[in-house]
């Protein structure tokens, strides 16, 4: 008869209806700036700078050397190296960034800087929150505010951050093994020089 | 007792009173201009204002449906929402296409909107209270209404754009065919009343036998004559499930696409204005009008009710547009001409019958079964017609 799927789905709504009023589990907004949503790990939208440490200037892991801006398709990385040469977290004296700046509102968040960069300095954030009145200056994001902690990351991305640290503490324990090696054989080396002479 | 009968009474006949007295002071020659100044400016405050408060509940009441809270944010619960979108509306500027019939295109908004408050003439929205009572008040009220089509029409074929005259043909074909089981199903009260006029047809549903009122919706040629005009009142009113000409997915806005600012804000009103018009005419014919539900709620103020019955046939256009989908071109067409056009003829037949028969439950049977029987026969002959199969078109070759 006429009216009889329409009957069950007026019940339907009206089911709906009131029960959005009992229960709050049937309702899937959620009301945005109280109330959030977890954030998810595999999310990404722009890249920020990582620094190991406390001091954002100290620990940044950037050399400025610049793969990534010559790598970004839209080219919205803008670096202008140091001239002289700080220490950096480790406490070896390397080159950094005077100037970094990436422009969000051209970036694509395509996560090419981050594939490329051999120094894990760079990685996506998961910050949703961007949105300014200032479309040239509020979306131009300077060194500063790229610069975020080592802890961020970790909380942003546990898993992809606990493989980083593993790496980077390999290939700190593998270095210092190295450099230990190496004064060793210096050490031995110049215990070793007065007896057999200048090599010429 | 007949003091509180009395403080009723006035109470009741507040509005009324309130006119004569503010007249009193007015010179003669100026009376019959005052009188309808102030008959008229009432309906044009309210009617908005319950236009207002109506888009607030929808878009509440379809959020609640769909499981959502909407708007929530403009004020305590989102009670200024409506101001809110009334800003926005009237900030916003008016464009005209430059191929458009600038002339037509301006009157449409106010064609629709004068003709949608031109319907409130007729409707008694309380005892004594109806701008004028005219002896031929339903002819006037489906005359008026079909000088809406008219403003739609306008309105699509002045922008001179495909999708304004798409919905305006799509409206013109779907509210000519309502029409006429709109008039149909309503003339079953007229017949029974005997009368054209709004006034007696309510002076004779607010009676009562016991404590049930006479309300013709209370009869089965009367059930079904309700519920027709109903679905008709919904297709003249486009509204969904009959919302065709407007088919914000296929046609963009139908025959409103290219206005903006607030000349679509007038035909949004227009629209609710007109809405809210045939539901009450649905309420005068059918549903009593002011008169009380039951007799000892009668000391209840008479306009109260008129709104009380209004505010929950809106409720019901708000639940019916939040569960039904769209229907196709067809489907619409085969409803109005092989369901509703059958149906109403054969209500008309059996508020015949019901008129001549005696009194008793022998009544109730036969016309019930005459309403009951062809309406399961009619929905049967429309589900086995269905065929799938490829559609040709003849004409467009």
């Amino acid at each position: 008869m006429v009216g009889e799927g329409i009957l069950k789905g007026m019940a339907e709504t009206a089911r709906n209806f009131f029960g959005s009023f009992v229960s709050k589990d049937r309702l899937t907004t959620v009301q945005y700036p109280e109330e959030r949503e977890p954030r998810i790990e595999a999310a990404r939208d722009f890249p920020f700078l990582v620094y190991d440490g406390a001091d954002w200037q100290q620990g940044m892991r950037c050399v400025a050397c610049q793969i990534c801006e010559k790598e970004c398709p839209p080219k919205c990385i803008f670096i202008e190296k140091s001239k002289d040469k700080k220490p950096d977290a480790n406490g070896k004296p390397q080159f950094y960034p005077a100037v970094f700046n990436i422009d969000i509102s051209v970036c694509m968040s395509c996560q090419i800087c981050v594939e490329v960069c051999p120094f894990d300095a760079i990685k996506m954030d998961v910050d949703y929150d961007l949105s300014t009145d200032d479309r040239f200056g509020g979306l131009l994001l300077n060194k500063q505010r790229l610069s975020k902690s080592n802890d961020y990351y970790r909380r942003i991305h546990p898993t992809e951050a606990a493989e980083v640290d593993a790496r980077l503490a390999g290939e700190r324990a593998r270095q210092e093994a190295k450099a230990k090696a190496a004064t060793e054989a210096r050490l031995t080396a110049t215990a070793v020089q007065p007896a057999s002479g200048e090599p010429r | 007792m007949t003091h509180l009968a009395q403080f009723a009474q006035q109470f009741d006949q507040i509005f009324v009173l309130a006119k004569h007295w503010l007249l009193g002071y007015v010179p003669a020659g100026a009376q019959p201009l005052c009188s309808a100044v102030l008959s008229v400016a009432p309906i044009i405050i309210v009617f908005p204002l319950l236009f207002a408060i109506t888009t607030l509940l929808e878009r509440k009441g379809l959020g609640r449906i769909q499981n959502r809270y909407g708007p929530n944010r403009v004020g305590p619960f989102g009670m200024l929402q409506p101001i809110a979108d009334g800003v926005k509306l009237l900030s916003k500027e008016d464009i005209v296409p430059i191929t458009a019939d600038h002339a037509v295109h301006f009157l449409a908004p106010l064609l629709l909107v004068s003709a949608s408050f031109m319907d409130y003439a007729v409707l008694p929205i309380g005892r004594n209270m109806v701008i004028v009572n005219l002896n031929a008040g339903v002819l006037f009220f489906f005359a008026v209404g079909s000088l809406m089509e008219l403003a739609v029409f306008m309105a699509g074929w002045s922008s001179r754009s495909k999708y304004t005259l798409l919905g305006a043909m799509r409206a013109i074909a779907q509210m000519i065919s309502y029409e006429v089981p709109l008039v149909l199903a309503s003339i079953v009260v007229i017949m029974q009343a005997g009368s054209l006029s709004t006034v007696s047809i309510v002076n004779m549903q607010a009676t009562y036998s016991g404590i049930w009122p006479h309300w013709f919706v209370f009869t089965p040629w009367g059930f079904a004559g309700f519920v027709l005009f109903m679905v008709a009142a919904t297709a003249e009113s486009n509204r969904s499930p009959f919302d065709l000409p407007e088919g914000e997915s296929e046609i963009i806005a139908g025959y409103y696409t290219e206005y903006s600012g607030f000349k679509f804000a007038l035909f949004f009103m227009g629209e609710y204005i007109g809405m809210f018009a045939t539901s009450g005419m649905a309420i005068t014919l059918f549903l009593g009008g002011w008169s009380a539900p039951f007799s000892f709620l009668t000391w209840i103020p008479s306009y109260f009710w008129f709104f009380a019955k209004l505010l929950a046939l809106i409720a019901v256009f708000i639940w019916v547009r939040g569960t039904l989908p769209r229907l196709r071109m067809d489907q619409l067409m085969n409803l109005a001409w092989e369901f509703m056009l059958p149906m109403t003829l054969l209500n008309l037949l059996t508020a015949g019958i019901w008129h001549f028969m005696p009194a008793g439950p022998s009544r109730w049977l036969v016309c019930s079964t005459m309403v009951a029987v062809p309406c399961i026969l009619l929905s049967r002959g429309l589900k086995h017609k269905k065929k799938f199969q490829v559609h040709t078109y003849h004409y467009s070759e």
